[in-house]
Order: C-alpha cells, then structure tokens, then sequence
C-alpha cells in the first residue's frame, strides 16, 4: 500500500472508531474522578488538563489523518491545510498565554 | 498536480493537488471554520481566566441524564459524544461504499448519519433547556456577583431544599419558583446556611458574612443572556454562543446530508459515475465532529 492509497475494506474505520471510544471512555472517567494525584499544578495548569488537551489532540489527529482521508492526500494538499492552522492557531494561544495576564492590571 | 497525458498543461482537464475543486474549496472552507472556533475557544478561556473565582464548574451545571435522578456529571455530554463520534463512523462507512459506486450501502450509511446527526441536535436542545429553566438556583449579590446556598458541610443547596427544607424540598427547583423574600428570609433563619461562590475552590462565606451580603440580594433562578443562577453571566453566554454556533454546524450538516442521501436515492451519483459530493458533504460532518472533541474538552472537561 502507497501512501497515497487509502486502505481497503472496512476493517480500518472500525479499529479508529475503538480508539476514539476508549480515548474518550478515559477522559470521561478522569472528568468524574478526577484523581488527586494528577490535580498537581504544572505549567500554570494541572497533570489533568494536559492530560486532557494531550487526548484530545490525539484524538483530533487520528479525525484528521484517517475519516478525513488527509493521509493519503498528496503532500502538497496536505501542507496548504495543515500550515495555516498549525501556525496560526499555537501562535493566537501563544499571544494569549504570554499576554492574558495584562488583564489583570485594569 | 497531475498532468493530463494527452495535451498540454494549459489545455484544462488538470486537478491541482490531485483533488476535485469542490474538495478542495470544502477543504479551505473547513481551515477558515477551524480558525473560526478556535477564536471563540481561546476568547472562552480568556474570560474564564480572569473570572475564575466566579467561573462555574462544568461537572456542577450539567448534571442531569434523562431518566435518571440525582447528579451524573458528564455522563450526557459523554453520550454526545459517542453519538458524534458514531455518526462519523458511518459517515466514512457511505463514503466508503460510495468509492465503490455501491448506491444502496451508500443511502443505508448516509440514513444512519442522519440519524445520528438528529439524536445530536435533539440532545443538545434538552441540555439547553435544562439549562435555561435551572436546577439549584442561585443568589445575586448586589455586587452582582452570583452564589450559591450551602449547608455547613459544604454542600450545595437548591432553593426548593433551602425554602421547603431538606425532607420535603426537591434537589432541583424544577418547575418551582420562588420569591426573594421567602428564600432570603430562610436563609436568614437557618444558622446552618451559608452562601458559596460557585468556582471550582468553592469557597464558603462565614455566617456573618451571610447575612451582611444578603442586604440587597435577589433569587435567580435558570439562565439566559442577562442572568445566570450558575454563576459567572459570560458563562452563560459562551455557552449559548460555542455550542449555539456548533450545534447550527450540526443541523447545517443534517440538512447537507439529506441532500446528499435523496440524490443518491435518484441515482445522480450513479449517472455521474462519481460519489465525490458524499466525500465533500462527509469532510463537512468530520469536521463538526472534530470541533465538538474541542467543545467538549475546553467546555466540560478542563
């Protein structure tokens, strides 16, 4: 298989929809029980929240590269996606993690 | 770019980035969308920084399952989500069989999208409404600040629980209104009862405190765009507008769906020999389906 083939048959889809189950089954479950250990602060945020955030990616990526058949996209296609967003969306965080805290001086 | 082998590169027929045009402007479309959200996300976490005291606690404003009594955080977004996530599935299942120019497994996946899509948006109606009729009720300040009852314990009280007493009162106020002097004049009577702000360190006012806050203090009960008995007033709002502005992507995608799937039915696909629109119509419901892991990450879980 190329990379530019997508794969065949069904199999595949249904294996990414288990994991996309048991990513979200464990983020629920943390969102309920919440563990003390993880409420640790770390980089002005909880173990929890990164933990969080992590998944979620995850589970955005595997959305992106596989149901949305971005994988198998030429490169090309693929970067005139993939730049502006993963450029633009850290830098408008960034902006915000570095400068949000001037609200506090009004 | 793909050449057409039997003329130029000018003569037409080429498909830049090996993509149908349609494809691809549902792609730039689709990067416009996300940078869209991702603005609405980041101004949410913006103002819940600065109001954090104030700023409720997600797993404490949804908390309810249809059919089951009692506090179940998470548990309705959680099946949201599994609806979505399913949908998706099938989704990329039509889009599959569409590959395969199989017409009858196509319209059957496109059928179970649409479903799913409709389970969605009637899910999040009954969590708006929920929303906006209330469940604990809350006290507004005259510093406009809202809070919550607590016993000495801690626990949160609802209004039916602080006027009608802990036996006969309900855990959520339901369909009860209540005055601001009956509830204010409880408060008062009952030595037990405090007031707590509804962040996430729950903080509880001493009894003195109490009684000095609730000079000029009124009940509110559910929520909308000018009151919010849950806490913070842009909580309210956020929420209306982030998932008001998904959920319109959802029925937006149902509609484009039910286009799609009667097409199918009539066979235009079929004399077309290509199922490229349910390739186009299910980048379009990946998508609202990828925004709502985002949704349910910033809004309910962290």
């Amino acid at each position: 298989m190329s990379d530019h083939e997508s794969p065949q048959g069904t199999a595949w889809i249904w294996k990414i929809f288990w994991l996309l189950l048991a990513i979200t089954t464990v983020e629920v479950v943390l969102g309920i029980i919440k563990p003390e250990i993880l409420l640790t602060s770390l980089a002005g945020t909880s173990i929890l929240n990164l933990i969080f955030i992590g998944l979620t990616l995850v589970k955005a990526a595997y959305i992106v590269q596989y149901f949305m058949h971005l994988k198998y996209e030429v490169n090309s296609l693929k970067y005139a996606i993939y730049l502006p967003v993963l450029i633009l969306i850290p830098y408008l965080t960034f902006i915000l993690i570095f400068e949000g805290q001037a609200i506090f001086e009004f | 770019m793909t050449k057409n082998k039997t003329s130029g590169t000018w003569s037409g027929g080429n498909e830049p980035m090996n993509s149908e045009y349609g494809k691809m402007m549902m792609w730039f479309f689709l990067i416009s969308d996300a940078l869209t959200f991702s603005g609405f996300l980041t101004a949410y976490a913006f103002v819940r920084f600065r109001f954090d005291i104030q700023w409720p606690v997600a797993e404490d404003v949804f908390t309810h399952f249809p059919g089951l009594e009692g506090d179940q955080p998470l548990l309705y977004v959680a099946f949201m989500t599994f609806v979505l996530i399913m949908s998706s599935v099938t989704m990329v299942l039509a889009v599959n069989a569409g590959h395969q120019l199989k017409k009858n497994v196509t319209a059957w996946w496109m059928v179970a999208t649409i479903i799913g899509g409709v389970i969605f948006v009637s899910s999040q109606a009954w969590e708006w409404y929920h929303f906006i009729i209330g469940d604990k009720g809350g006290i507004e300040l005259s510093s406009r600040e809202v809070m919550k009852v607590a016993n000495g314990d801690g626990d949160v009280l609802s209004l039916s629980q602080v006027v009608q007493g802990m036996e006969k009162g309900h855990s959520a106020n339901h369909e009860l209104m209540f005055s601001d002097e009956e509830v204010l004049k409880s408060i008062r009577a009952n030595n037990n009862l405090v007031l707590q702000s509804p962040g996430k360190e729950h903080i509880s006012f001493t009894r003195e405190a109490t009684i000095k806050a609730l000079d000029g203090a009124h009940v509110i009960q559910g929520a909308n765009m000018h009151h919010n008995e849950y806490g913070k007033q842009q909580f309210a709002n956020f929420f209306f507008f982030i998932t008001g502005f998904h959920g319109f992507h959802v029925f937006s995608g149902v509609v484009l769906n039910v286009m799609v799937f009667y097409n199918v039915m009539l066979g235009t696909y079929d004399r077309r020999k290509t199922y490229g629109m349910v390739e186009k119509v299910g980048l379009y419901w990946h998508f609202v389906d990828l925004v709502w892991v985002f949704v349910f990450t910033f809004f309910y879980l962290v």
